[in-house]
């Protein structure tokens, strides 16, 4: 008999094998089993719409961390492995195949699913969206397909995941139209004048941009997609279609397990759920700030942020993630790197060239800078970044002043450390 | 194969052969070497896999270009004059015997 049954983190993405390697780092010792439920290995999801869509490669280059460092860690990995729900009275996981596992501690890391789309004709063939390695080979190959074919492209959404695809649709020739419902691009997360430079650069690569596009059909014929219909009675020729409208966060799991959830788990800042002995992080969390707000982020740091807290938490450390979130976004030359969260910003300044485009903009509330989006600006947004984290705001006015040095802050406040000449 | 050194943050030496045309990055990951984070996969986009490039090598690998200069400039750990980001080094022959260390944070 084994003294104790070992931890298990279902979901062996981004925040599932940081979870067990800052388990291995806070000295763990003991059995640890990281299940994924895709036959790959764990990888990276970031480049799938961006350069990966344009130029897919071996599977191994998006490897998250190799077989060999997962050996040298002891962590056992077990892939294409179902879950199908967690006993907590019992602490054990039943899984689909019929088999029950023990746990003393579990994490979940179950990422987020891609958000359907409700309508008519949604599962047509060549109606595609983008969350796994599979996903973003299909789409790939759809884009060169109509690129051949002389066939169009439609996107439906204006966020990161419709704008990455739609750059890379041009790259690779096709004609695409972007449908995006609301008046302007990346509209949730960005200023109007971000939003502007984006609509400036997309168009300027021969994307067609539709706002206030309110879809109702996806229609076809033998199966396949040929157009989306919109509610103003206009149909969109198309050789494929890609859903961008966002993500769900999937809690399902935990929900049926009776952790308290609201479109994701609910964590606080150490990434503790509702039950003790259960954490959670990254894409499928909800995490609870001091204001009581519900906070969902889908960002790479926030898996791995949030994944060292989690491994703290399983050691009974306390690790708040409290840093800035930050998130970029490749499309076509233009590096795109937002940093803080801009939801209630009462003011915008502006630093650079906004037609270039390589400029920041600055958001503040009350004259306190709380995010960052730059374009091809990556010194603002790593002083930025810096700047939001230690709690050092400059006025509107010193941002605005291309020739105000941020880092003349962080030097009087003593945190520039040896940042370099 | 090149062979490179990666010096970990508690100062462990290992020795990987690599493929010419990896990236220095790829190798730490793929191997499980400590003290590399690459949160953005190779992408020049985080910083969070910073190193210190060891005598002789600095002078010997092709100079950062602007984005890595830039990226560098807020890093986590101390920025150094040998600092550079190892998803931005790119694995050749002539490369063989290069020496990195790990800083104790990256993020």
């Amino acid at each position: 008999m084994k003294s104790q049954a070992p931890i298990l983190i279902i979901g062996a993405g981004q925040a599932g094998v940081q979870i067990a390697e800052s388990l291995r780092q806070e000295g763990y010792e003991d059995e640890l089993l990281l299940i994924g439920n895709e036959e790959h290995p764990p990888y990276q999801r970031p480049p799938l719409s961006k350069k990966w869509l344009i130029e897919p490669g071996a599977h191994s280059a998006l490897s998250l961390r190799g077989a060999e460092s997962l050996r040298r860690r002891r962590i056992e990995l077990r892939l294409d492995t179902h879950v199908s729900a967690i006993d907590r009275a019992a602490s054990q996981l039943q899984l689909a195949n019929g088999e029950r596992l023990a746990y003393c501690k579990l994490a979940l890391a179950t990422g987020a699913l891609a958000r359907a789309l409700p309508l008519p004709g949604a599962a047509l063939e060549q109606v595609l969206s983008l969350r796994s390695i599979a996903d973003s080979a299909a789409i790939s190959a759809a884009l060169r397909r109509c690129a051949a074919e002389g066939r169009p492209v439609v996107v439906i959404g204006g966020g990161f995941i419709g704008l990455e695809v739609a750059a890379s649709a041009r790259k690779l020739g096709a004609a695409v139209t972007v449908l995006e419902g609301l008046p302007r691009l990346m509209s949730r997360v960005t200023a109007p004048i971000v939003s502007e430079a984006f609509e400036r650069l997309h168009r300027s690569h021969g994307v067609d941009l539709v706002f206030g596009a309110q879809v109702t059909a996806l229609v076809g014929s033998a199966g396949a997609v040929e157009a989306v219909r919109t509610a103003d009675g206009r149909e969109y020729a198309a050789g494929c279609v890609v859903v961008g409208i966002g993500v769900v966060p999937d809690d399902r799991l935990a929900a049926a397990a009776g952790l308290a959830c609201d479109r994701g788990i609910i964590v606080d800042d150490c990434a503790r759920s509702s039950d003790a002995s259960i954490v959670a992080a990254g894409d499928c969390t909800a995490r609870r700030l001091a204001d009581g707000r519900l906070l969902r982020l889908e960002s790479v740091q926030n898996a791995v942020e949030q994944a060292k807290s989690a491994a703290s938490a399983l050691m009974g450390r306390e690790r708040p993630f409290r840093a800035a979130p930050w998130f970029w976004s490749d499309q076509y030359d233009i590096k795109l790197q937002m940093v803080g969260l801009s939801h209630g910003y009462d003011q915008v300044v502006t630093r650079g060239d906004l037609l270039k485009p390589a400029f920041s903009a600055f958001y503040f509330q009350a004259r306190r800078l709380i995010a960052v989006d730059s374009l091809n600006r990556i010194q603002d947004h790593m002083q930025s970044k810096r700047l939001l984290d230690h709690g050092v705001s400059p006025t509107p006015e010193q941002a605005a002043d291309p020739l105000f040095e941020l880092q003349s802050l962080l030097k009087d406040a003593k945190l520039a450390t040896a940042d370099g000449a | 194969m090149p062979q490179v050194t990666y010096i970990e943050p508690d100062g462990q030496a290992r020795t990987l052969g690599l493929q010419a045309g990896t990236s220095v990055m790829r190798g730490a990951v793929d191997a499980g070497v400590q003290g590399i984070e690459a949160q953005c996969g190779g992408l020049c986009a985080c910083a969070t896999c910073h190193c210190y490039v060891q005598d002789p090598w600095l002078d010997k690998l092709p100079a950062p270009l602007d984005d890595e200069k830039l990226m560098l400039s807020n890093v986590a750990a101390e920025r150094r004059p040998n600092s550079r980001l190892a998803c931005q080094l790119i694995v050749e022959p002539a490369l063989d015997g290069l020496t990195v260390q790990f800083p104790d944070r990256q993020s």
